[in-house]
């Protein structure tokens, strides 16, 4: 650093440039929708969004993450317009801290097996997994309790090599090849494309999870914020939630 | 008493106090959010007893490694000049920067499964390390390694090589004065680095989770178990927090006593 004081100079200039490089893309829209949605809603959200926002005139944007996060968050009052979550008891997080609006349940996932393209280790059901490398959610997260369900309802005592923090993680230890198969929803092994070999559970849907979504009370446009959920009811939401692995209540 | 050199100016006490502020009060704030009544029921559980002892274990082990091989490329960045040292200085330091998942995810592509060193060694021997404690050491090794090695050049380079030529004009060869003057001379540092590896190693989550997945007396370490538990019992992960928190300052005070011989 020959002279630290023009450097600081450079930076006091750039600074503003890095504030404005983030938000506005100038597209003119009129208003701004948050939601706030279960990571496994990414894929779908985010094509319902594209229509929504020219219909609207609005930009939207996301924070994908984990139900239990986002429903803390909400409660916590953290800015938003939209909660979707994947299972009831985060979305009770919401309603017990008086945030939501009407709660509706709009899309509902199963679990499948997934195993990596080529499908190494030949697996063809849940009895195959005995001696496998294979992964599952862990217990605390709740696509850990659909898959505990789904084993005790077929009398499966093969332990996992792994109990992932959520079912991304999970699909990624199959898809990277690390895991011979894992238990994901659905709608994972339809985001994952070809890159997995789907496995249907016979009985699966005895465990259901089932998707909610509610305005928020901080919402700033709660009209809004309604037609957010009158998308995702409608038969354009219903057409693209199916077209994504997901099934409608 | 009054300090012949002045008292300390106000410009540099202010910030050294913000400094202590937004260190201890986050500290402060989880102690005071803990359900203490909550702890006897963690400590007792067996996923807690698993957890801390993995996390123990494989910490030392990779330190351990961390000493083997990071105090040799140490002496070597610090002692001997050679060309691309500045490269190489620069390629150790590099994970320091990765975000943890990266380092996960470069460690899968080397050692995992399908990797370059892991598929063939997994055809040669059967052995692969993900879903192992092997493969959360060599996780640890990783992330710590960088820490380890910039401590211990620093700690050999302020150690003067005037020492290192004393000794050579009395017939010592470089691996003498490698282990009877240079270590000696920058023991401190060198241990200081091993202590910074150490807790670095016992923090490490990122990597682990992502190369190594989760599962309890296998590769769950505290920081894993902590997070998996936060996903459905706040209070209980904050117990384990403070659990892991009260153990880390126990072993790291305990060092610092006895070997670093800082008041």
């Amino acid at each position: 650093m020959q002279c630290p004081r023009s450097t600081l100079a450079l930076l006091v200039l750039l600074l503003p440039l890095a504030g404005c490089g983030s938000g506005d893309d100038e597209s003119g829209a009129q208003g701004e929708l948050t939601v706030l949605a279960a990571s496994s809603l990414t894929d779908v959200y985010e094509e319902l969004a594209t229509s929504f926002e020219e219909e609207n005139d609005v930009d939207v944007t996301f924070s994908f993450g984990s139900s239990t996060d986002l429903a803390e968050q909400a409660a916590d009052g953290a800015p938003g317009d939209v909660l979707s979550t994947a299972d009831s008891t985060s979305m009770q997080t919401a309603e017990d801290a008086d945030v939501t609006g009407e709660v509706v349940d709009f899309a509902t996932n199963v679990m499948v097996i997934v195993t990596p393209a080529g499908n190494p280790a030949g697996i063809e059901s849940l009895d195959d997994l005995k001696g496998a490398t294979w992964v599952r959610c862990a217990d605390e997260v709740p696509c850990g309790k659909v898959a505990q369900g789904v084993l005790e309802d077929n009398d499966i005592t093969a332990e996992p090599a792994s109990l992932e923090e959520d079912v991304r993680a999970t699909l990624d230890k199959v898809v990277s090849g690390e895991a011979d198969a894992g238990l994901v929803y659905a709608s994972d092994a339809v985001a994952a494309g070809d890159d997995v070999e789907t496995i249907e559970i016979a009985g699966a849907e005895e465990q259901l999870t089932t998707y909610y979504t509610t305005t928020l009370e901080q919402s700033e446009d709660a009209e809004l914020a309604q037609k957010w959920t009158d998308l995702l009811t409608s038969e354009e939401g219903g057409a693209a939630l199916t077209e994504a692995g997901f099934a409608l209540p | 008493m009054r300090d012949p050199l002045g008292r300390p100016p106000v410009v540099l006490m202010v910030p050294a106090f913000l400094a202590t502020l937004l260190l201890v009060v986050p500290l402060v704030a989880m102690v005071g959010a803990t359900d203490w009544a909550e702890l006897p029921d963690q400590l007792r559980s067996e996923p807690l007893r698993q957890a801390l002892w993995l996390s123990l274990t494989t910490s030392t082990a990779a330190t351990f490694i961390c000493l083997v091989l990071g105090l040799p490329l140490a002496w070597l960045l610090a002692r001997v000049e050679f060309r691309g040292r500045g490269g190489l200085r620069a390629v150790v330091t590099v994970p320091l920067v990765l975000p943890p998942v990266v380092a996960g995810i470069a460690l899968r592509t080397a050692f995992g499964r399908t990797g370059v060193i892991g598929e063939p060694l997994l055809a040669l021997t059967g052995f692969a390390f993900p879903f192992t404690t092997a493969g959360v050491v060599l996780a640890h090794v990783f992330v710590a390694m960088p820490f380890v090695v910039i401590a211990m050049e620093g700690a050999l380079r302020s150690a003067d090589k005037e020492y290192d030529a004393a000794a050579a004009t009395l017939g010592a060869t470089r691996w003498t004065t490698f282990r009877r003057v240079s270590v000696p001379l920058a023991l401190p540092g060198i241990l200081a680095g091993l202590v910074l590896g150490w807790a670095r190693s016992l923090g490490e989550f990122g990597a682990t989770i992502t190369f190594n997945g989760n599962y309890p007396g296998v590769t769950q370490t505290m920081p894993n178990l902590i997070y998996v538990t936060r996903q459905s019992d706040q209070d209980a992960a904050l117990a384990l927090s403070m659990v892991m928190l009260i153990v880390s300052i126990g072993v790291l005070l305990a060092l610092r006593d006895r070997w670093l011989g800082t008041p």
